[in-house]
C-alpha cells in the first residue's frame, strides 16, 4: 500500500464554532454513521498568584507533529471501527474562551467513539510536540505543560 | 559534520534563536546536550527531550550522520 503523506492539522488562530458546525454538516451524507464524538479543548483562564490567563500563544514542531498525528489517526483506525476521524489543533494566539482543539470520530455504533476519542486526546497531549505559551494580563507569561 | 539544532518554545526562549548549524565529531546525544548547555547556561535548569530525524531518542543515542536535531520543552498541546 502506498504511505500517505501526513495532512496538515494545523489551523492559524482559534478554531470557529461556524467551522465546527460545518464539519458537522458535512457528515449527514455518510449515513453508515450512527454516532458522532467530538472533543473541543478551550483556553482556560487560569489565575496564577493573581495573575489570569488571558491567551496562549501555540507553536509546534509543525513537521514532526504532523506525523505524530498521522501515526495517532493510524493506530486508532487501527484499533477502533471507527468510519472516520478529524483533527484540528490551533497556532498561534487563541484567546481565553476560544477553541483551540477539534477531535472528531464517527462510527456506526456508539460505544467505539466513547473509546476512540478518549484514546485520541490523550495520545495528542501525551506524543505532539506542540508548546503553549501562556499570556496573563499583564503582558508576563509561563510555559504551559500537559499533565 | 554539521547539524541542523532546533530550540522550541522556553528552549528557543532561552538560547534566544529558534535554529542553528552546528559541527560537531560524532557523539552521543547526551555528549551534544552538554556541550549546548555550555553554550546556552540557561537550558542547563530546563527539562527537554531530544528529536532526530523527528523520533525522540535516549541520551545514549549516537549521532553519526548530519541532521536534523530538536530540543523539545515539555508537551501543551490541547
Amino acid at each position: 500500500m502506498e504511505k500517505k503523506k501526513p495532512k496538515n492539522v494545523f489551523v492559524q488562530g482559534a478554531i470557529s464554532s461556524d467551522f465546527i458546525g460545518t464539519s458537522i454538516a458535512k457528515h449527514q451524507t455518510k449515513t453508515s454513521i450512527g454516532a458522532h464524538n467530538i472533543f473541543l479543548g478551550q483556553v482556560r483562564a487560569d489565575e496564577i498568584d493573581g495573575n489570569t490567563v488571558t491567551a496562549i500563544d501555540y507553536t509546534a514542531y509543525e513537521e514532526m507533529a504532523n506525523q505524530k498525528f498521522y501515526e495517532i489517526r493510524e493506530a486508532t483506525f487501527e484499533k477502533f471501527d471507527l468510519t472516520c476521524m478529524h483533527i484540528y489543533h490551533s497556532l498561534g494566539k487563541v484567546n481565553a474562551g476560544e477553541i483551540c482543539l477539534f477531535v472528531f470520530v464517527s462510527s456506526p455504533r456508539r460505544k467505539v467513539v466513547f473509546e476512540a476519542l478518549e484514546y485520541v486526546v490523550e495520545a495528542i497531549k501525551a506524543d505532539v510536540p506542540v508548546f503553549g505559551k501562556e499570556i496573563f494580563e499583564d503582558q508576563t507569561h509561563q510555559w504551559k505543560q500537559n499533565s | 559534520m554539521q547539524l541542523t539544532i532546533k530550540y522550541f518554545g522556553m528552549l528557543a526562549e532561552a538560547t534566544t534563536i529558534t535554529e542553528e548549524e552546528i559541527h560537531t565529531d560524532v557523539c552521543s546525544v547526551a555528549q551534544l546536550v552538554e556541550k549546548l548547555k555550555n553554550q546556552y547556561p540557561k537550558l542547563s535548569d530546563k527539562d527537554f527531550k531530544i528529536a532526530i530525524n523527528q523520533e525522540l531518542v535516549d541520551q545514549n543515542h549516537m549521532i553519526t550522520t548530519e541532521t536534523e536535531v530538536a530540543l523539545l520543552p515539555p508537551f501543551a498541546g490541547g
